[in-house]
């Protein structure tokens, strides 16, 4: 078993937190995994990634080599494209489709969509919505929607929200468990 | 034992707790951060009583590390790689005098996600004359820094431990080692080997020299250097610390047909080095950085065998190492993902909405537009994206922004204005102010009072609730130093005020101080 995968997003969107909660569950299942973000001066509103590998043999690189992701879970679709040369042939993009416009030249939505629409494995799905409803962020809801994808369990992410959320409090652990199951309906 | 899920920077750091570490003292710096951030948050290591400090500046820093080693106890200095420009002084010296138990942690960023520049510490070391360690990958940070303090205190000197920011920023499972206790105080038997007069450092340096050979022998022997065995001898391969990782990401399983000599203590263990050069026909050298054993290897007369690394390009010379470029190296298949749509555009990072620093950029932007020849000298922080509102006109290294403003202002600039931060200031901001009151200098100092350190994550900033009494102290005019809250409907007022210091011929201080909007949300979010 083997799953690279690119998380990517602006800064301060929690694409991180989402990187933290998968790799805990992977290590509670005993996979091998490398996790590797970005922080300071690219953080500040700009674009970031995290790559995280997963594997259940010794991984080397910290970081993913081009042409061979296996997801790129974005939180916003213009980032999800920008990532594009590290998705590898069987690779499948997982996107919010609504837009973090922080710059004043963002594309027309029309074109980034056209070139989301010519990948051909590919989720989209309007995670601002779905993560109001839960009153969550929509991170959540991507990472329910990437979990068919993820070859970890549901029950196993679910256990590593508890274990990462549980000091925040009951009603944080719900909004959490709510999203994440919203997305994974949502892309079943 | 118990698997922790660790940044590389946090296994540095439990180490140092684990190793029995007395006193941590940094100053904060991309990607080094998260060392000294862990251990301030430790439970553990509070109970332990273990020191740990956010320092004025990485000088000051060091510095107190080598008085937690003078009583015999382990100490830790960490900083990214400019921060060890800063405390050269310290550094070097602490060489001569042989201090046990230090470790110096330096992160260094090449690609320079963060940085100014990406200058390979691993020169430092060596001019030093210290072992240094380079782990390749988060398991052995943590057990190197075990190692580093038994090298530390067995030979008498204290340790470089570089990583890179994949390395720093970077999680992996790390497993604990059964934790050692402090260190009891004791003082150094030889009382002399701490007051560098010229006759001891004569001695001492000397001694210095005669320890290299124990130095290489523990790069020899330790096990931290390896060398793998190859079949095809067509080519040998060398790699420095996370090179290997990439190197190996090329090869089913890392089944390398190479021979390889992984480094990652130094100096160099040349009869392993020597092996590898008689047994294969060509070289490649992989080093995340600067091109630091390929020049020993090549020297610079680069007769004999073909050595290939950065110094041919073979490897790109600027930038960071990965498993793609060692692949054109060896001239294999590099997959490729499909290209980047022409669509999308470029998402700098930029000040967040509603920092403080806009607004006193705003205000700036506005005085300086009447002159024409008017320059503002920039500094290092969040407020160096200053650059794209078109408010700087410099950014050069931590303090600069001062200095250059005088210098300017003596060349003849008019206005000359320096902009820096309250945790800059404190950094290195104080001395040079003080050059502009000894020679009345014609400078407009705005130093952005934000209450912490921002850039790096929220640290305190060591002059907070200080600078206004720091700049009355140093000798500025208390009625040209000017306070201004740095909101939109202040903005008229704001720029009256800067005009009015431009107007005056002398040192000038305004602060604009407003909480970091992040800091400020972050408390908010505490209270609820």
């Amino acid at each position: 078993m083997k799953k690279d995968i690119i998380l990517c997003g602006v800064g301060g969107d929690g694409i991180v937190s989402v990187a933290k909660i998968i790799s805990d569950a992977a290590l509670n299942v005993n996979l091998y995994l490398k996790q590797s973000e970005i922080h300071g001066m690219s953080q500040r509103g700009g674009s970031v990634f995290s790559h995280l590998r997963l594997s259940d043999k010794p991984i080397f690189a910290d970081v993913i080599p081009e042409g061979r992701a296996d997801i790129i879970l974005s939180s916003e679709p213009m980032e999800a494209l920008r990532y594009l040369p590290f998705l590898g042939p069987e690779g499948c993009v997982i996107t919010n489709s609504e837009p973090f416009v922080n710059i004043a030249n963002y594309p027309e939505l029309d074109k980034i969509m056209a070139e989301i629409n010519k990948v051909g494995k590919r989720v989209v799905l309007n995670a601002n919505e779905l993560a109001k409803k839960c009153n969550a962020r929509p991170n959540m809801v991507l990472l329910g929607a990437a979990v068919p994808y993820l070859g970890i369990g549901m029950d196993k992410l679910e256990e590593a929200i508890h274990h990462i959320f549980d000091r925040k409090g009951e009603a944080v652990v719900n909004a959490n468990l709510d999203a994440i199951r919203a997305g994974f309906e949502a892309t079943k | 034992m118990q698997k922790l899920l660790l940044l590389g920077d946090e296994a540095i750091a439990q180490a140092f707790i684990d190793a029995g570490g007395s006193a941590i003292n940094s100053y904060p710096g991309t990607p080094s951060t998260q060392i000294t951030e862990y251990v301030i948050k430790s439970k553990e290591a509070r109970e332990k009583g273990v020191v740990a400090n956010w320092c004025a500046n990485e000088k000051t820093a060091l510095e107190a590390s080598i008085g937690v080693a003078y009583a015999g106890k382990r100490a830790m200095t960490c900083m990214k790689h400019v921060g060890l420009n800063v405390c050269g002084d310290p550094f070097m010296n602490a060489a001569i005098i042989g201090t046990k138990g230090v470790l110096i942690v330096v992160a260094d960023d090449p690609s320079m996600f963060s940085s100014q520049d990406e200058q390979d510490s691993r020169y430092y070391g060596h001019w030093a004359m210290i072992p240094m360690l380079e782990p390749s990958n988060q398991q052995e940070a943590y057990d190197m820094v075990f190692y580093g303090y038994e090298l530390s205190e067995q030979l008498g000197t204290p340790v470089l431990f570089r990583i890179p920011t994949r390395l720093a920023h970077s999680r992996a499972g790390v497993e604990r080692r059964a934790p050692l206790a402090q260190n009891p105080i004791s003082f150094p038997k030889d009382a002399s080997s701490f007051v560098l007069l010229p006759a001891n450092a004569k001695r001492l340096y000397r001694s210095l020299i005669d320890k290299q050979p124990a130095f290489e022998l523990a790069s020899s022997t330790s096990g931290n250097n390896r060398y793998y065995e190859g079949t095809d001898k067509s080519l040998g391969i060398v790699t420095s610390g996370i090179a290997f990782n990439y190197l190996m990401e090329n090869f089913e399983d890392g089944n390398c047909p190479y021979p390889v000599v992984k480094i990652t203590q130094y100096p160099l263990p040349s009869a392993m080095l020597g092996r590898l050069y008689d047994e294969c026909a060509e070289l490649l050298v992989l080093e995340d950085g600067q091109p630091f054993i390929e020049e020993q290897i090549k020297g610079c007369l680069n007769k004999g065998k073909k050595v290939m690394g950065r110094l041919d390009e073979t490897i790109r010379r600027d930038g960071e190492m990965n498993a793609e470029k060692i692949a054109k190296a060896l001239h294999r298949e590099v997959p490729q993902g499909p290209a980047v749509p022409e669509v999308v555009t470029n998402r700098p990072p930029a000040l967040c909405q509603g920092c403080p620093h806009i607004d006193s950029y705003n205000a700036l932007n506005e005085v300086m537009a009447k002159y024409e020849h008017g320059k503002v000298f920039g500094d290092i922080g969040c407020y160096t994206l200053g650059f794209n509102l078109k408010a700087i006109d410099t950014t050069v290294c931590m303090g600069a922004s001062i200095t250059m403003a005088k210098g300017a202002s003596e060349a003849g600039v008019f206005p000359s204005c320096a902009v820096i931060g309250d945790g800059t200031f404190g950094h290195s901001g104080m001395t040079g102010l003080l050059d502009c009151i000894n020679e009345k200098a014609n400078v407009v100092v705005m130093i952005l009072d934000n209450d912490i350190t921002a850039m790096t994550g929220g640290q305190p900033s060591s002059a907070h609730n200080k600078i206004r009494r720091i700049c009355e102290g140093l000798g500025v005019a208390p009625e040209h130093i000017r306070d201004i809250i740095p909101l939109p409907k202040n903005h008229a007022e704001n720029v009256r005020i800067i005009e009015e210091e431009v107007a005056y011929n002398g040192v000038s201080v305004i602060i604009p101080h407003r909480t970091c909007i992040v800091e400020l949300k972050k408390h908010l979010g505490e209270k609820k």
